[in-house]
């Protein structure tokens, strides 16, 4: 019995026209489609996008060279080399982020104790040489200064988490 | 101003070869512009069931995509395989593409509006779409390339086994009309929505579309193509407007199937309200404007069934064809037979 009501239906496409049912209601569904330039998705606070350096208010740099977001880095995107400054404390002669191997996955910024490694919400950049993809210090240290203002309100509402 | 009335009303007698190329170009060039237009319905109709918008930058709601897209293909570089045959390499898509447009040369687009009103149209029809397999298989074994070769054996048996379903069809068809010329299959449907033969016709009806859409290797029948399987089937070692060339012959076969079910179960140019009390509110239509509307429905259903059904399995594919379709349209041959003889009231009294 069971084998003649199968054989009925398919001879007869009920599940075909099931089918056709659904994607038919689809059609005048309310559509998804972010029109990217003109509409853009909300960002979180804790959104993973460029790196930039950070300085104290006064403007002194932040970062110590204490080598914990190389160490954690899983990419080993971060190559570091430090050496005394004049004045006789340790800082960075060199801090690169190879953005090729880099995998945003935000270690960098958690492991740092001074908060000077951070990700800014920059999604939209590109490179005109290969070189380009390495972000030396002072280029981070430039994001750093221009995006300040809202990398430390980010900080600020992230705080009660960490 | 008399001299050019006098030349425009001489000009079909005076110029018989003149007139007919005229008449052509009248029937492909909106052709060409359908095809174009029904790629923008397809991405933007299975956009839509897929929850997305589809093309929407090029020009006003993305109109202009099209245009665009002919534009980029034309300006292609067409790259013949070292290994191909240079010659049929090219002539493959042509002879996919030109029994796509030839067949059109029988189609009534109204009373009396058409470029041949040939005796034969259904046989000349039957062979034509053949014909155009050639194109396909050509193309397949041309390339030296072990995808297209698989592409187009499997094109080949697709086809020969849904050619027979297609055939017995129309036989059941050509029955129930009892002509080969199409103006008259539709003239022997007149009477209105349940005078069409797709009611006496269903079975018929049905699995003339669904070979229909296997003969023009579309979804849920594209496993000449199959994408994920064998990469684009036969047509993966075309470029440019070679590649341009199949596209328009796949979608020229749409728009060609579909009018010839319009033509076959839907009543070509014949008004549906007719012979109800609302025909008189329709008399101003032009036959022509409901065989296009006719048309656009199968057109439709084409894109809508891409939206829908996974691809067939190649078995599948030759179980359908072979162990459903046919044994179905040879009974139905029979009881449509059986119902002309004895003259079965409404459709063949």
């Amino acid at each position: 019995m069971n084998t003649l009501v199968n054989y009925v239906r398919s001879l007869f496409l009920v599940e075909l026209f099931r089918g056709m049912g659904v994607t038919g209601r689809y059609l005048f569904r309310g559509k998804f489609t972010l029109e990217y330039p003109e509409e853009r998705a909300p960002q979180s606070p804790r959104f993973r996008g460029l790196h930039a350096q950070r300085r104290y208010p006064n403007g002194e740099e932040r970062c110590i060279a204490c080598k914990l977001c190389e160490a954690t880095c899983p990419a080993l995107a971060i190559t570091i080399e430090a050496a005394p400054r004049e004045d006789g404390q340790r800082r960075t002669t060199r801090y690169d982020i190879d953005l090729f191997k880099c995998i945003f996955c935000g270690f960098c910024e958690e492991s740092c104790p001074v908060d000077a490694i951070v990700e800014s919400r920059i999604y939209e950049y590109h490179f005109e040489n290969r070189e380009d993809a390495v972000m030396t210090k002072s280029k981070l240290l430039e994001l750093g200064e221009k995006y300040e203002a809202q990398l430390a309100a980010d900080r600020a509402v992230q705080a009660a988490y960490r | 101003m008399e001299a050019i009335t006098n030349f425009l009303v001489s000009f079909p007698t005076e110029f018989p070869v003149l007139w007919i190329l005229v008449r052509i170009v009248v029937i492909v060039l909106p052709l060409m512009l359908a095809v174009a237009y029904f790629t923008y319905a397809e991405r933007k109709i299975i956009g839509y069931m897929q929850v997305r918008l589809g093309p929407n930058r090029v020009g006003p709601k993305g109109w202009l995509q099209p245009i665009a897209d002919a534009v980029k293909l034309m300006f292609k570089e067409i790259i013949i395989p070292s290994g191909a045959n240079k010659f049929l390499f090219v002539l493959a898509p042509m002879l996919a593409l030109g029994p796509a447009l030839a067949a059109w040369a029988v189609l009534p687009f109204d009373d009396g509006m058409v470029l041949t009103d040939i005796n034969a149209g259904l046989l000349y029809i039957l062979a034509l779409t053949s014909v155009a397999v050639y194109g396909v298989i050509i193309a397949g074994w041309v390339s030296n390339s072990k995808y297209a070769f698989l592409g187009a054996i499997r094109s080949a048996a697709q086809i020969v086994s849904y050619e027979i379903a297609m055939g017995f069809a129309l036989v059941g068809v050509l029955v129930a009309a009892g002509s080969l010329n199409l103006s008259d299959i539709v003239r022997a449907q007149e009477g209105g929505l349940l005078h069409w033969f797709w009611l006496p016709l269903l079975p018929l009806f049905v699995i003339y579309f669904i070979s229909g859409v296997a003969e023009t290797n579309r979804a849920p029948f594209d496993v000449a193509e199959g994408e994920s399987e064998i990469v684009a089937g036969f047509h993966v070692e075309y470029s440019g407007m070679t590649f341009a060339v199949f596209f328009l012959a796949e979608y020229a076969n749409m728009i060609l199937i579909s009018a010839l079910t319009a033509l076959m179960f839907l009543g070509g140019w014949l008004s549906p309200f007719q012979g109800s009390f609302m025909e008189s509110w329709f008399t101003w239509v032009p036959g022509i404007i409901w065989f296009f509307l006719k048309i656009l429905i199968f057109g439709f259903l084409f894109l809508w069934f891409r939206a829908t059904f996974p691809r067939y399995r190649y078995d599948q594919i030759m179980r359908l064809g072979w162990k459903v379709f046919i044994p179905i349209t040879i009974v139905w041959i029979l009881v449509v037979a059986v119902a002309v003889v004895y003259k079965f009231p409404i459709w063949f009294d």
